[in-house]
C-alpha cells in the first residue's frame, strides 16, 4: 500500500499547482461571502462555521476527478486489479494519499480562514479539529462516488450530485460542533459523532469503492 | 399456472403477462381509494381547532411522504436483488420506480410548502422532515443520473445498486443528523409532528389516500418496468411475437374498416 | 490456463459464444480477429479483469497482463513508472535489475526522463520492460505488444517471447502484424463467433 501513497505523493510533488488547486478554491470562495454578506464582525463570526465547511466539502468534491480518472485512463487501475492486492486496501490507501493531498491542506489552512471571520480562540480550535475529523470522511466518502462515476462523460458534476447527500451529516456535526462552542456549550458531542461517522466511514467506504471499481472495471 | 413459484415472474415474459393482467385493476383501485380519500379527507373530517382548513393538506403530504420513503426501500431492495442474483427483471424493476419515488418525493416538498406557509407564514421550513426529504430528493436524482449515464445495462443496473443501497444505508444517519441539527438550530418549535390530534375520520383519509398512492404507485411502476422490458429484450423472440401479434391484430382491425 | 465453453457479452451484443482454449508450458496463442470481434475482451477475460458472462477459466499458473495502455504514469520517470508497477506486482524492483532490463530493451538512456516525454515506441518498450522482471513460470497475456515497435523492437520482443517458452512460461497475445514465430497456435475469433451465430 506504501507504494502507491508513494507515488501517489511523488505525482502530486510533480504537479504542485494542480495539487494546490482545491486549496487555493477554498481560501478563495470563503474569502467571496463576506463580499456578499458585509463585513460585520457579529455575521461573519455566526456564519463563519458554515461558509468554511460548505467550501471544504465543495474543493474536497472539486478534486475528486483526479483520485481514479487518470489512473483509469492509462491503465494503472487495471493493473493495481490485477496486482492480487487487496481492493478495499487499495481504496484506502488511494483515500488516505487523496485526503494528505487536498484535505489536510485545508485544515491546516482553516485558521486562517478563521481570523478572516473573526473567530475567537476556542472556536477557531474546534473549526480545526472538526475539520481534520471530517475531510477524511469526505476523501473516503469521494472514493466511492468517483470509482462508480469512472470514465463517465458527465463525471464531475454526476460526483457531486451523488456525494453531497452522503457528505450532509458530515457537514451538520462538523459545522455544528463550531456552533455549540461559540454558544457556551461543550463541543464534544458533535466531534465524538463525527469520529463515530470517521470509524464508520472506514469501515464501510473501501469495500464500496472496490466494489464500484470492480463494477467500472468490468 | 399449475407450477407457480417464487421465480416464475422473474422471467420478463411473464412478468409481462402479470403486469398487463393487473393493470386496469390497479388503476381501478387507484381511482377508487382517490375518490374516496379525497372526499374522506376534504369533505368528511372536521375543521381543525387550530388549523383550521389549511390542514387537509397532510392528507396528500403525509402518504406521499411515506411512499417517497417505502419506494426508496423498494427500489433499493430490487436494485440489489438484481444484482446478488444476477436477476435482470429486479434491476429494471428498480429503474423504474426511481422516477415515481422521486416524483411522491417531490409532491411531498410542495404540499409540505403549502401546508406551512397558512401555518407558519413561510414558504419553506427547514423543518427535519421536510429536510429529509429534500436530500432524499437528490438520493433519487443521484440514481437517475447515474444509471441514465451508463450506456452498458450491467455495469448501470450494478453501479445503481451500489449507489442505491449505500443511500439505504445512509438515510438513517441523514434522518438523525438533521433532526439534531433542527433541534440545535431551532428548538423543537417547528415540526411537521405537529399535526393536530388525529380524530378517526382523519386517520381513515390519510389511509385510504396511502392505499390510492399505492395503488397508483404499482401501476405507474409496473407500466415503467413494461416499457423497459420491451426496450431491452427487444432482440427475443417472445417479444417479436408480442409485436407482430399486435401489428397483425391493428392490420386486421384496419382491414375491417 | 484452460477456459471452458466462455461467452463474452459487451452491451447488448454477444461477442462470442463456446469458446474453448487451453494453453500449455511453452504454448503461443496468437488470437486473431478483426476490430471489434472481441480480442481485447478475450484477453482481458482471461486476465481475470471481467467475469465471462458464460463459461469457466482455470489458471494453474500466475497470469501477468499487459494491456494496451502501457499503464505507464505520463509524470514519473521510466524508471520510476516501471519500478512502480514491479513492486505493485510483488516482484523484485531493485535498481540494478530495473536498469537492466531496461538497456535489454533499449531504453536504458531515457530511464530517468518523464514517460511524457518518450515516443509510444519507447514508452511500450518500458512497459514491455516489466517482463523480464517476472518469474519464469508464468502466462503472459499481452494485448498488441507490438504496437509502435520498430523492427529492432519486434525483435527483441521475438527474442524474448521465444525464451519465455523455454522455460516454460506461455503466451497469450494479439497483433495485427504478421507474427513470424514458429509453432504457435492460432485463434480465430471471426471463425469462434461466426459458429456462434449459427
Amino acid at each position: 500500500m506504501w507504494t502507491l501513497i508513494l507515488r501517489d505523493w511523488r505525482l502530486a510533488a510533480r504537479r504542485r499547482v494542480e495539487a494546490l488547486l482545491p486549496l487555493v478554491f477554498f481560501i478563495v470562495a470563503a474569502s467571496l461571502f463576506p463580499l456578499g454578506v458585509g463585513p460585520e464582525p457579529q455575521t461573519l463570526r455566526t456564519i463563519a462555521p458554515g461558509v468554511v465547511w460548505v467550501c471544504a466539502l465543495l474543493a474536497s468534491l472539486l478534486s475528486l476527478g483526479s483520485l481514479y480518472g487518470p489512473d483509469f485512463t492509462d491503465g494503472s487501475l487495471e493493473q493495481m486489479l490485477l496486482s492480487g492486492r487487496s481492493l478495499p486496501g487499495l481504496a484506502l490507501a488511494k483515500a488516505f494519499a487523496h485526503w494528505t493531498v487536498n484535505g489536510l491542506p485545508l485544515v491546516l489552512a482553516s485558521p486562517v480562514l478563521g481570523l478572516l471571520f473573526d473567530l475567537p480562540g476556542e472556536p477557531l480550535l474546534t473549526l480545526v479539529a472538526s475539520l481534520l475529523l471530517g475531510t477524511p470522511v469526505l476523501s473516503l466518502l469521494g472514493g466511492v462516488g468517483a470509482a462508480l462515476t469512472l470514465g463517465l462523460r458527465s463525471g464531475g458534476m454526476l460526483i457531486v450530485l451523488l456525494v453531497l447527500p452522503l457528505a450532509v451529516p458530515v457537514l451538520i456535526f462538523g459545522a455544528g460542533s463550531v456552533v455549540a462552542v461559540s454558544s457556551g456549550l461543550s463541543p464534544e458531542g458533535h466531534l465524538s459523532l463525527l469520529g463515530a461517522l470517521l470509524l464508520l466511514t472506514l469501515l464501510g467506504a473501501p469495500w464500496a469503492t472496490a466494489a464500484a471499481l470492480k463494477i467500472a472495471l468490468d | 399456472m399449475s407450477n407457480l413459484s417464487w421465480t416464475t415472474f422473474a422471467a420478463p415474459s411473464k412478468f409481462e403477462w402479470l403486469a398487463s393482467a393487473l393493470m386496469p385493476w390497479l388503476w381501478a383501485l387507484c381511482l377508487i381509494m382517490s375518490a374516496a380519500g379525497l372526499y374522506q379527507g376534504f369533505i368528511v373530517a372536521p375543521t381543525d381547532f387550530q388549523q383550521g382548513q389549511s390542514y387537509r393538506i397532510i392528507f396528500i403530504h403525509v402518504p406521499a411522504a411515506w411512499m417517497s420513503m417505502v419506494l426508496y426501500m423498494a427500489m433499493a431492495l430490487w436494485a440489489a436483488v438484481g444484482w446478488a442474483f444476477k436477476v435482470r427483471l429486479a434491476s429494471m424493476l428498480a429503474r423504474a420506480i426511481a422516477p415515481t419515488g422521486a416524483m411522491f418525493t417531490f409532491i411531498a416538498l410542495w404540499t409540505g410548502a403549502f401546508w406551512g406557509k397558512p401555518t407558519w407564514g413561510a414558504w419553506w421550513v427547514w423543518d427535519a422532515r421536510l429536510t429529509s426529504e429534500l436530500i432524499l430528493l437528490f438520493l433519487y436524482l443521484g440514481y437517475m443520473a447515474l444509471t441514465e449515464a451508463i450506456d452498458d445495462p450491467r455495469r448501470s443496473d450494478a453501479a445503481g445498486a451500489l449507489i442505491a443501497l449505500v443511500g439505504a444505508i445512509n438515510v438513517p444517519i441523514i434522518y438523525f443528523s438533521v433532526r439534531w441539527w433542527n433541534t440545535l438550530h431551532q428548538g423543537a418549535s417547528i415540526s411537521m409532528t405537529a399535526a393536530p390530534k388525529m380524530a378517526s375520520t382523519m386517520l381513515t383519509a390519510m389511509l385510504l389516500m396511502t392505499v390510492a398512492f399505492w395503488a397508483y404507485a404499482f401501476a405507474v411502476v409496473f407500466t415503467r418496468t413494461r416499457a423497459i422490458v420491451l426496450e431491452r429484450e427487444r432482440e427475443t423472440q417472445w417479444v417479436q411475437a408480442l409485436v407482430n401479434g399486435r401489428n397483425g391484430r391493428n392490420a386486421r382491425n384496419g382491414h375491417k374498416e | 490456463m484452460r477456459a471452458q465453453a466462455l461467452a463474452c457479452r459487451r452491451g447488448a451484443r454477444l461477442l462470442f459464444d463456446q469458446l474453448d482454449l487451453s494453453v500449455q508450458a511453452g504454448q503461443l496463442v496468437w488470437v486473431r480477429g478483426p476490430n471489434g470481434q472481441g480480442k481485447t475482451s478475450l484477453l482481458r477475460l482471461l486476465a481475470g479483469l471481467s467475469e465471462p458472462a458464460e463459461g469457466q477459466i482455470e489458471r494453474a499458473a500466475r497470469v501477468v497482463y499487459l494491456g494496451h495502455q502501457h499503464a505507464l504514469k505520463d509524470d514519473l520517470s521510466a524508471q520510476e513508472a516501471l519500478a512502480f508497477l514491479v513492486d505493485l506486482h510483488g516482484d523484485q524492483a531493485d535498481e540494478p535489475k530495473l536498469v537492466d532490463a531496461l538497456a535489454h530493451m533499449g531504453v536504458k538512456g531515457k530511464r530517468h526522463s518523464p514517460v511524457r516525454t518518450l515516443s509510444q515506441g519507447q514508452r511500450r518498450r518500458v512497459a514491455l520492460a516489466r517482463l523480464l522482471l517476472t518469474p519464469p513460470d508464468t502466462c503472459w497475456v499481452l494485448d498488441e505488444p507490438f504496437d509502435a515497435l520498430d523492427d529492432t523492437g519486434v525483435a527483441t520482443l521475438n527474442a524474448l517471447l521465444q525464451a519465455h517458452r523455454q522455460a516454460g512460461g506461455s503466451v497469450v497475445l494479439t497483433s495485427h502484424q504478421a507474427l513470424t514465430l514458429p509453432d504457435r497456435i492460432e485463434l480465430d475469433l471471426a471463425a469462434v463467433a461466426s459458429l456462434a451465430r449459427s
